[in-house]
């Protein structure tokens, strides 16, 4: 493992966990194909390595903003019941659905909320 | 009806982020925009709420072997330190403010996979020539 290689290592586990604390999410989007071109690994791999990281990150940041501010549990239990059937379902239907598809969909979907939220 | 709704809100962040495309990117602005709820609440809800999906995740791919283990520590590391700056910098911001810039982010990441998708298709091309 070159020095190189852990260098770049550390820059985005400093970029993916900021924007993970500062943003709340969405870290896993940078840490895919960054991680897939620094190790070498293939999108399969780099998907699961990335959960793998981005576990111990979200902790951190949950207990940070747990202990900062009151949180709504009812909203937190509906929503992680709604998450783990998503999940279930989403993982079923990657097999199935068009990739290319899913895809310009979700782009669309970012679009879409990221105006959204910025007109407010 | 208020609990359907956040369930289907968890529901359509957990069906992306199975199928590996990030659910906190849209969770985050369904709860804002739809359920109305403050940006830094539902930063919170998207953090926690992933966390027993992502746990069963790992568990699969722990026994596929799936997971990269080398080096993953250094990134978990600085990862874990850095997002504890981030989780504390957002004191400093008003929930309106972090709102607008959660929506740049998302229109960043946009561009990002626009650029990756037609780099993709590009290369496809390439390898059927």
């Amino acid at each position: 493992m070159t020095r190189k290689k852990v260098f770049y290592l550390i820059l985005v586990g400093i970029f993916v966990g900021f924007i993970n604390g500062f943003f709340g999410g969405g870290g896993g989007m940078i840490c895919v194909p960054a991680i897939e071109k620094i190790l070498k690994i293939d999108n399969k791999k780099a998907h699961a390595t990335t959960i793998a990281i981005i576990l111990p990150l979200s902790l951190v940041s949950s207990i940070f903003y747990i202990c900062s501010y009151s949180l709504d549990y009812m909203l937190l239990l509906y929503t992680s019941i709604g998450v783990i059937i998503g999940g279930i379902v989403g993982s079923i239907l990657l097999k199935k659905l068009n990739n290319k598809v899913i895809r310009i969909i979700f782009i669309l979907i970012l679009i879409a909320s990221g105006v959204k939220m910025i007109i407010g | 009806m208020k609990i359907l709704y956040q369930i289907l809100s968890g529901f359509a962040g957990g069906i992306l982020g199975g199928m590996g495309m990030g659910g906190g990117t849209i969770l985050i602005p369904i709860l804002v925009i739809f359920l109305l709820v403050k940006q830094k609440m539902a930063q919170g809800i998207n953090l926690i709420s992933f966390l027993p999906m992502s746990i069963i995740s790992i568990i699969i791919h722990l026994k596929n072997k799936m997971i990269e283990y080398k080096f993953i520590w250094i990134v978990i590391v600085s990862g874990a330190l850095f997002s504890l700056l981030g989780s504390f910098l957002i004191r400093y911001f008003k929930n309106n403010n972090l709102k607008l810039y959660f929506g740049i982010f998302l229109i960043l990441i946009a561009i990002y996979e626009i650029i990756i998708f037609i780099l993709d298709i590009k290369s496809k091309k390439n390898n059927n020539k």
